[in-house]
């Protein structure tokens, strides 16, 4: 009964849409303000309407109520309560299910706290909100429905593939999805305005909140499923440019790109039909990425059952929404630049530059993703593009990107004078330079380490320009720099705080690169590895029982000098529903670097075991570094800026605000 | 980058748009192919039907012989893509070893991206179903045969052409109703 009351909700909710897709649109167009109001509280409506039916999902995976095909194929009675709701997305319909309630989520969340804007922009903001919603409720409806009853209903369900019983995994699609699906919102925003025909300051202020957030939950999103991979796949590898991890990240790029180009329309009133570009393709890479997992044309570690029919499906939602933006975009666009001339040495200079790198990033990502289907479509052949290709075009981007996001934050509006930062830069290029040397030298002077140190001075110029353009706008006598600390807008903090984040992750991903060491030995219980300074030393192993399995614990302790640091438990788990078997790695972490171990075969009869032994050195900074990136995204969300109305002039005589 | 001309030129926003339209064609032939049937899993190998690449493949330590391409010619074999890493491997593994104790056909394997001393472990643990054994850590010889996973296998004829690739694990079904046929056909 409840499930019925949940596909009926999500049956009413399309309807719901398809009104507040046309009627807002049509008020807007004729003058018809009853029909512009209508947009908000069919927003609100449709987002309960979703969540009835997503709540009734989620009730019959607790409940465990087996005549629902989706239950059935994906839970099982003995599994854990987290797993038994992380199960409602764990599967293709679910998810989408997921998908749809974040999309109307935010929706609503234009509907409830936007209240400053126009009341044309906002209707027809809502409406092209509500026009995604009628694709994806209808693709939820007509080919993934999970609603579908069962009969006979079984007595026990299949169970949830165990690599994905897992607590960082059960949070990371929500994540992904606030992400993907926020960017709606910047897409919405973005068509509406081609349809008003003006794009001004005060839009980019009002995009730009929804897409600071979506922003933020896209790179904790990211963030999370790399660390699942990390403990979870049991290789101590962390990014593996697989197709789906390519799909967020590629929006990540562009959504990062759209972030600081809507800095320069709200300043500037320039780059404007760019960002409205940018606003389109991110959420259009969002979709696609959905396409992508979805359709089965790609294959991955992570994808979904495939099935070509939702391809087409999502293939002509895909059509629709991206040709019918850029149609809108070649006709409206044209007209709507303007701005000044730019100078190449000035803040907008600099996010310009952030903005074609970050764009051709995002394109390179997106070639070598594609790659083997335009190959193949093309008649081209087949080359596998892998890790190899993706460091080599990604290296030499980002080098350059790092160095103005160290330089552009220093640098005035309009016209900069490189003078004035001059001897900020010198000092942070002698700080470079030293890290360089240092790193270089004391790790024995190779050209690895001499990589490395190129790596972490890059970190270390831009750790050091954004402290000192912190310090450069609060110092002054003791009373008065307190103040302008506590007077300072926030988004100014979330700038250095996300800039911080980037420099923490490039000490994460060089120093993880550089140094990484790995033993595979078979051990016997009392034998030893040495690596590093470390002695592991494998005391034997043992059956275990859990909940929903069985494992084999292997237990080590680790010493250094003599002296123990950390006993570690590894366990390989046997799933009986569905048969699978997992590697849990245990981490001892050092909060600089990890010692991780995995158990594998049983190797011979003497009760030896295969065992694999990482030294991870500077992997938690990964982590520090998207944790902090994602803390600045909160930081500046805050600001004030975002939810009075009017413009605040920033004050003439201090330096100017960045974001 | 932002125009300073009051004349905008308008044919560069339509770009986009030719953008997505030769996407969306792509994707829409591949989805056809897709759901005429075609694996999407199997993207057709551009090599069939062509000269195995030439490689010299160094042997794996105190594992000889090496992999060289001059020496496959004059009988029927497979060329068996794998790692000691790739559980599809080791789920294929066991029938490898079937078709070594039957003598159907010769296998070679090429250790791809592995440690050597794990490749050897792995070999030692689980049997050994390979004539020669060469080792690509850095892919020279994945990437010029387009592997796009492991296992992938090649048959290659005896003049020294691949014949067929199978992406994924050798089943039984597999060999039974592709391969076994195939090299019955080639060895005659």
């Amino acid at each position: 009964m409840i499930i019925e009351l949940g596909h009926f909700a999500l049956a009413l909710a399309l309807i719901v849409a398809l009104v507040q897709s046309t009627m807002p649109l049509l008020g807007a167009a004729r003058g018809n303000a009853a029909w512009m109001a209508m947009a908000e509280p069919a927003a609100l409506t449709q987002f309960l309407l979703c969540a009835l039916a997503f709540g009734a999902l989620t009730h019959a995976y607790i409940v465990s109520d087996f005549s629902v095909i989706g239950v059935a194929e994906n839970s099982h009675t003995v599994k854990p309560l987290l797993y038994k709701i992380s199960g409602v997305w764990g599967n293709h319909e679910g998810s989408m299910v997921l998908w749809v309630l974040v999309l109307s989520l935010f929706g609503a969340a234009v509907a409830a706290f936007g209240n400053n804007l126009p009341p044309t922009l906002k209707a027809r903001t809502l409406a092209i909100q509500a026009m995604i919603g009628v694709g994806f409720i209808a693709f939820v409806l007509f080919t993934s429905n999970p609603f579908t009853r069962l009969d006979p209903a079984p007595i026990e369900g299949n169970g949830l593939n165990p690599l994905l019983q897992d607590p960082g995994l059960a949070f990371h699609p929500p994540m992904l999805y606030l992400g993907y699906v926020g960017f709606s919102v910047a897409f919405s925003f973005a068509v509406a305005a081609l349809l008003e025909g003006r794009v001004d300051s005060a839009w980019a202020r009002w995009v730009r909140p929804w897409t600071l957030a979506a922003w933020t939950c896209l790179t904790l999103g990211i963030g999370l499923g790399s660390w699942w991979a990390y403990y979870e796949l049991g290789w101590g590898g962390w990014w593996f440019w697989d197709p789906v991890e390519n799909a967020s990240f590629i929006p990540w790029l562009t959504g990062t790109a759209l972030l600081h180009s809507a800095i320069v329309v709200e300043r500037r009133e320039a780059l404007k039909s760019w960002t409205i570009l940018l606003a389109i393709i991110t959420f259009s890479l969002s979709l696609l990425g959905t396409f992508l997992v979805r359709s089965g044309i790609l294959t991955s570690v992570h994808a979904f059952a495939a099935d070509p029919e939702r391809g087409v499906f999502v293939l002509i939602l895909l059509s629709v929404a991206i040709g019918g933006s850029f149609t809108l975009y070649a006709l409206r666009a044209p007209s709507m630049d303007g701005g000044g001339v730019f100078a190449p040495i000035s803040r907008e200079g600099g996010l310009l530059i952030n903005n074609l790198l970050l764009t051709t990033a995002a394109a390179t990502v997106l070639l070598g993703t594609l790659y083997p289907l335009i190959a193949d479509a093309l008649g081209l052949g087949k080359l596998s593009v892998g890790a190899p290709y993706f460091n080599a075009v990604f290296v030499p981007l980002m080098t350059p990107l790092i160095i103005v996001a160290g330089i552009g934050p220093l640098l005035a509006w309009k016209r900069a004078d490189l003078s004035g930062a001059l001897q900020r830069l010198k000092v942070a290029a002698g700080v470079s330079v030293i890290v360089l040397i240092a790193t270089w030298v004391g790790n024995g002077g190779d050209l690895l380490s001499l990589a490395a140190g190129g790596g972490m001075a890059l970190a270390a110029w831009l750790a050091a320009l954004t402290i000192s353009e912190w310090v450069l706008r609060v110092r002054g006598e003791y009373g008065l720099s307190w103040q302008r600390i506590i007077n300072l807008p926030r988004s100014a903090y979330g700038m250095t705080f996300a800039h911080l984040g980037m420099a923490v992750l490039i000490v994460g991903v060089t120093g993880a690169s550089a140094w990484k060491q790995e033993r595979v030995e078979s051990l016997r219980p009392g034998e030893h590895v040495d690596l590093m300074d470390y002695r592991f030393t494998f005391e034997g192993a043992s059956q275990v029982q859990g909940p929903n399995y069985s494992a084999i614990e292997g237990r080590y302790s680790v010493t250094r000098d003599g002296q123990t640091i950390a006993n570690l438990t590894p366990q390989k788990r046997n799933f009986s529903q569905p048969p699978q078997q997992t590697t849990e790695a245990a981490i001892h972490t050092t909060f600089v670097s990890d010692l991780y171990v995995v158990i594998g075969d049983a190797d011979g009869t003497e009760g030896a075991f295969v065992t694999r032994i990482y030294y991870e050195p500077f992997v938690p900074f990964l982590w520090y570094g998207v944790l902090l990136m994602a803390f600045g995204g909160l930081v500046s969300l805050s600001d004030r800026r975002h939810r009075i109305g009017a413009a605040r002039r920033a004050m003439a005589t201090a330096p100017q605000a960045a974001e | 980058m932002s125009a300073s001309t009051p004349q905008t030129k308008r044919w560069p926003f339509i770009i986009p748009l030719l953008v997505i339209a030769a996407l969306v064609g792509i994707f829409g032939k591949r989805l056809s192919d897709v759901s005429k049937g075609a694996d999407p899993h199997l993207l057709p190998t551009a090599l069939l039907n062509t000269p195995f690449p030439e490689f010299d493949l160094v042997a794996l330590p105190g594992r000889e012989p090496g992999f060289v391409t001059s020496e496959l010619k004059g009988e029927v074999s497979l060329v068996n893509v794998w790692g000691s890493w790739c559980v599809a491997c080791l789920a294929e593994h066991p029938f490898l070893m079937t078709l070594k104790r039957e003598n159907t056909v010769a296998i070679h394997g090429i250790a791809w991206r592995d440690a050597p001393e794990a490749s050897l472990q792995w070999l030692e643990k689980h049997g050994d179903p390979y004539t020669r054994i060469g080792q690509d850590p850095r892919s020279v010889a994945a990437i010029s045969l387009g592997v796009t996973g492991a296992p992938e296998t090649f048959v290659v004829d005896q003049a020294g052409i691949i014949r067929y690739k199978q992406v994924g694990p050798i089943t039984p079904e597999v060999w039974q109703t592709t391969l076994a046929p195939l090299i019955a056909q080639l060895k005659k």
